[in-house]
């Protein structure tokens, strides 16, 4: 198991959130989640401009296994999408906190929405949880 | 409780990722599942399918038993060791469970069966069985190691005594020998050539790792569907099961209509082909990005199907499927992919075989 940044917060569905210096989030899967699904082998991204709410589907991933939905961790605005994944959804894989990333949100009810995400810890503690 | 093969510690020291497949807790992939399937494709790579059933035949009248049991003709068995791809029907014509029939010697029959289906395919073997006197032995003391790839027959050969050695290399396509405590058939789940090496279960760790210090791939049951499907051969359970005929099925080829061999199914399997079956089992590539799965709605002009096999093929690098169509369907299929339809392409398949991309996929 990779180290989880300390930066970044979590649902409990693995989608991991980072606030950038200039405000917007950064949204991804998590490296437990990427084991688990096992190899990607396509990402279906939102559109640049798509309004996206808290908790609801907003992108999916595919391994050979299986289909998962990715669900926003805050509301916003759909600012950027990591077009490279349509190419090398593998990169998920390789590097799911970083290369890995899916898209980019401006958010519109930051403060609120993110005390409903977990830490790094509590992530870490919630898996460990699925797991036994 | 799951059952676990011989193997099953090594699987675990090796780092597998465990799943369950019919009441087995067999190995899905050792790391990555699309690595494991281009060592297949490229080199070779093994599986542990000590989960099939081994079942033994005994008695003066097996070959007559199978010719009443199997939609295909044992008949076509005339040298020992020869082997045939066979479906076993119920009265309905429904598949009960397809199989490998291996003919030893005319009193000595070998067949394997899917795990999954163990323990009403021998129900139904003993019960057949019976009134041939044919004496039914499974085989629950040997395990079973597929080696497949391009380099796989000679790996395996290199750790056999040159006897066997040169027996092994000889025997063709669909064919066993036997020798140095091994059961050595010619036969595969991938589309690769290789061996399927039956093995006391008591030898079958030592054989697993000379195997892998001879440089073959462990591979798991993800890596052997997504090389199964693209070699175009069909899964039971989810292909076809008892509610369907080999018409359906795609499983014409091995159904054996010879005049005067009364087998299980065969007159409902008569009845239908006159009729003319409603459904078929066709293959699809789609070349838009996504990946065809189990469930998804097929949209035609003459109705909905489904798909039955689905998967990203790592050879092709797109999504292919099996799908069961009204009958008749030829072109205009889309797929109901997350309620957007897409088109997709129906293709004369396998796939891919021997390593490379058939033609028109």
């Amino acid at each position: 198991m990779n180290e989880i940044p300390g930066d970044l917060k979590f649902m409990k569905t693995h989608e991991w959130a980072r606030v950038e210096d200039n405000g917007n989030v950064t949204i991804g899967i998590s490296d437990h989640a990427q084991g688990l699904l096992g190899d990607l082998v396509y990402v279906e991204l939102p559109s640049v401009g798509d309004e996206v709410k808290a908790g609801n589907a907003c992108a999916v991933v595919e391994s050979v296994k299986a289909a998962s939905d990715v669900y926003a961790p805050v509301s916003g605005e759909v600012v950027a999408v990591n077009s490279a994944l349509g190419d090398k959804p593998e990169t998920i894989n390789e590097d799911a906190y970083g290369e890995g990333w899916i898209f980019v949100v401006k958010p519109s009810n930051l403060a609120e929405e993110s005390e409903e995400l977990l830490g790094p810890d509590d992530y870490a503690e919630s898996i460990e949880d699925d797991e036994h | 409780m799951s059952q676990k093969t011989i193997l099953n510690e090594t699987h675990r020291a090796l780092g597998a990722k465990m799943v369950d497949f019919g009441g087995w807790d067999m190995p899905l992939s050792y790391g990555s599942q699309i690595e494991e399937h281009h060592a297949v494709r490229r080199d070779a790579g093994m599986f542990d399918v000590s989960h099939m059933t081994v079942v033994d035949l005994h008695g003066a009248r097996t070959r007559e038993f199978l010719r009443h049991l199997l939609a295909n003709s044992v008949d076509k068995l005339k040298v020992s060791g020869k082997a045939l791809y066979t479906c076993m029907l119920n009265e309905q014509g429904g598949v009960i469970d397809d199989l490998i029939v291996y003919f030893l010697t005319e009193d000595f029959f070998r067949i394997v069966v899917n795990a999954a289906t163990r323990e009403k395919d021998l129900a139904w073997i003993e019960k057949q069985a019976a009134a041939f006197a044919v004496k039914v032995t499974e085989r629950p003391d040997l395990a079973m190691i597929a080696v497949q790839g391009p380099n796989a027959r000679a790996k395996v050969q290199s750790l056999l005594s040159p006897a066997v050695r040169e027996a092994a290399a000889k025997i063709g396509k669909f064919s066993a020998t036997e020798g140095d405590d091994l059961f050595i058939a010619r036969t595969g789940y991938t589309g690769e050539d290789g061996y399927e090496i039956i093995v006391a279960e008591k030898d079958a760790i030592t054989l697993w790792n000379k195997l892998k210090d001879a440089g073959v791939v462990p591979a798991g049951l993800g890596a052997r569907d997504t090389l199964r499907l693209e070699a175009g051969m069909n899964l039971y359970g989810q292909d076809m099961d008892e509610t369907i005929t080999p018409w359906e099925a795609a499983l014409a080829w091995t159904v054996s209509l010879e005049p005067g061999r009364d087998f299980i199914g065969r007159a409902a399997l008569e009845k239908q082909k006159a009729e003319g079956a409603k459904r078929s089992l066709v293959g699809l590539v789609m070349d838009e990005k996504g990946v065809l799965r189990h469930g998804q709605r097929v949209a035609t002009r003459q109705g909905d199907g489904e798909i039955l096999s689905g998967t990203f093929s790592p050879t092709l690098a797109k999504a292919i499927a099996f799908a069961r169509v009204p009958a008749g369907v030829t072109d205009g299929v889309e797929v109901d992919i997350r309620g957007k339809l897409v088109p997709v392409r129906l293709v004369k398949y396998p796939f891919v075989r021997d390593g490379k991309a058939c033609e028109g996929i």
